[in-house]
């Protein structure tokens, strides 16, 4: 099958960017988008013009590195799947696909279709963390958990921290992957310690880089690769305002 | 943004409700407009109820203008780079016109108090003839105010379906289902209460 693809080029942090095309054609309908890429690129290599950079490591669905606004849809036009996992048999032959980077001011471009999506990470720094004891570690049964909150925490761990629901939010908030880990971390005991004080850093931490206030829209949890629910968020609300009364 | 929300709403519906006091004819719809004035009496002066609580419902809709614009201005330095490609339709569209919506609710607020409450843009317009100056406002050959009244009734309709929904969210309480469930059947049933009584004098109700 045949594609032509319009790519967001550009070159680095202060270049100012554009969109490509390019004709891919001698595709296979099982390939995954991203094998698509890989051949584009190759091709583009022989040519000797510069690949496009995208990210990408596990190609299992798991890690959350590869990204792509597809179409104007992150991870593209599959619910609950990765980039990686795409196929190109959800596309027609001679569709005119557009690929664009996460569009948000605390994920600067690199190169190409590459974000810094270090924004997480100091999130994550502000309390996505639990305090554990050194030493050996606990037997797994020794502290009970509710059969119902080990099925959310679960649920909401799921989260591989792709920046999708940046990425799809109108107002970009990351107000999803934030409640996604008060959700996971609050919800078990371990979590207890800090709980108040994690919802409230993690929050003000994630004003302070730039992104934008959530307004319920729920475009997030539909463009999420692992479907975190929506009401993770209602939860943090939840623990937001039972943490600043206390304060 | 819900809690000020919220309060406007609970305003909303005490007045639908009151609208409904229509139907009753002339002498009763007046009766409780008159009503009105005399809330918290003799403790409160004639009408110092309804100024306080026009100063507290001011004070909401500032504060709820206030609080969009400053989650609008995030949302826009958020991303100063705009999508080249986004689809047209993303998610519900109540949630999509919630600003836009917003400002055609508030426009429609001031146009509505210069017809019904200070009277200026009202044909009959007479203080305390409640009954009257709405049967003169809906009648037939003024069905253009009618069809306006509608349309900025559903653009409410939709404000409050993704507002009540999203103010429960804001306040920590979330079940997705049960929150559309709730924040629609409101809406629908606020929407039709106002629209009752436009639509009752169209076709002849009261006159």
């Amino acid at each position: 099958m045949k594609l032509t693809l319009r790519v967001w080029r550009q070159k680095g942090p202060e270049d100012k960017g554009r969109m490509v095309t390019y004709e891919v054609d001698d595709l296979s309908p099982d390939m995954s988008f991203l094998e698509m890429l890989d051949v584009l690129n190759e091709r583009l290599a022989l040519k000797g013009e510069e690949p496009i950079a995208f990210d990408h490591d596990c190609r299992e669905g798991i890690c959350g590195m590869c990204s792509l606004v597809i179409n104007g849809t992150p991870h593209g036009p599959e619910r609950a799947t990765t980039t990686c996992q795409l196929h190109l048999r959800k596309f027609k032959d001679g569709e005119v696909v557009d690929i664009e980077p996460w569009r948000a001011r605390p994920f600067p471009v690199i190169k190409d279709l590459v974000v810094d999506r270090s924004a997480f990470d100091k999130i994550i720094e502000a309390g996505g963390y639990i305090s554990a004891p050194t030493g050996s570690a606990p037997d797994a049964h020794a502290v009970p958990v509710p059969k119902p909150d080990a099925d959310r925490a679960f649920e909401a761990a799921e989260c591989i921290g792709c920046g999708a629901c940046v990425a799809a939010c109108p107002n970009g908030s990351a107000m999803l992957f934030t409640a996604a880990k008060v959700t996971h971390l609050g919800l078990l005991p371990q979590g207890q310690p800090e709980r108040d004080s994690r919802v409230v850093d993690m929050v003000a931490t994630h004003d302070d880089l730039g992104f934008g206030g959530c307004t319920n829209t729920g475009e997030c949890t539909v463009a999420c690769p692992k479907g975190i629910p929506l009401d993770t968020i209602a939860r943090l609300n939840h623990d937001y305002l039972k943490a600043g009364g206390k304060r | 943004m819900a809690v000020t929300g919220g309060l406007l709403l609970l305003f909303v519906t005490a007045h639908m409700v009151g609208n409904l006091k229509f139907f009753f004819g002339a002498e009763e719809f007046d009766g409780y407009a008159a009503w009105l004035r005399t809330i918290g009496a003799p403790a409160l002066h004639h009408e110092w109820f309804l100024w306080i609580q026009r100063t507290g419902l001011l004070l909401c809709v500032l504060l709820h203008i206030g609080t969009a614009t400053s989650l609008a201005v995030r949302a826009r330095r958020a991303r100063p780079v705009r999508y080249r490609h986004r689809p047209a339709v993303q998610g519900s569209y109540a949630a999509r016109t919630m600003r836009w919506g917003g400002v055609i609710v508030a426009l429609f607020v001031v146009y509505h108090l210069l017809d019904l409450t200070v009277g200026v843009l009202n044909p009959h317009g007479e203080h305390g003839e409640v009954h009257a100056n709405v049967v003169a406002d809906f009648a037939p050959e003024r069905w253009y105010v009618t069809l306006f009244y509608a349309l900025a009734v559903i653009v409410l309709g939709f404000h409050v379906q993704h507002g009540l929904r999203s103010a429960f969210q804001s306040l920590g309480r979330g079940d997705a289902r049960t929150l559309d469930l709730v924040a629609t059947g409101y809406a629908v049933a606020l929407v039709v209460g106002f629209l009752a009584v436009p639509v009752a004098v169209l076709v002849g109700v009261g006159s």
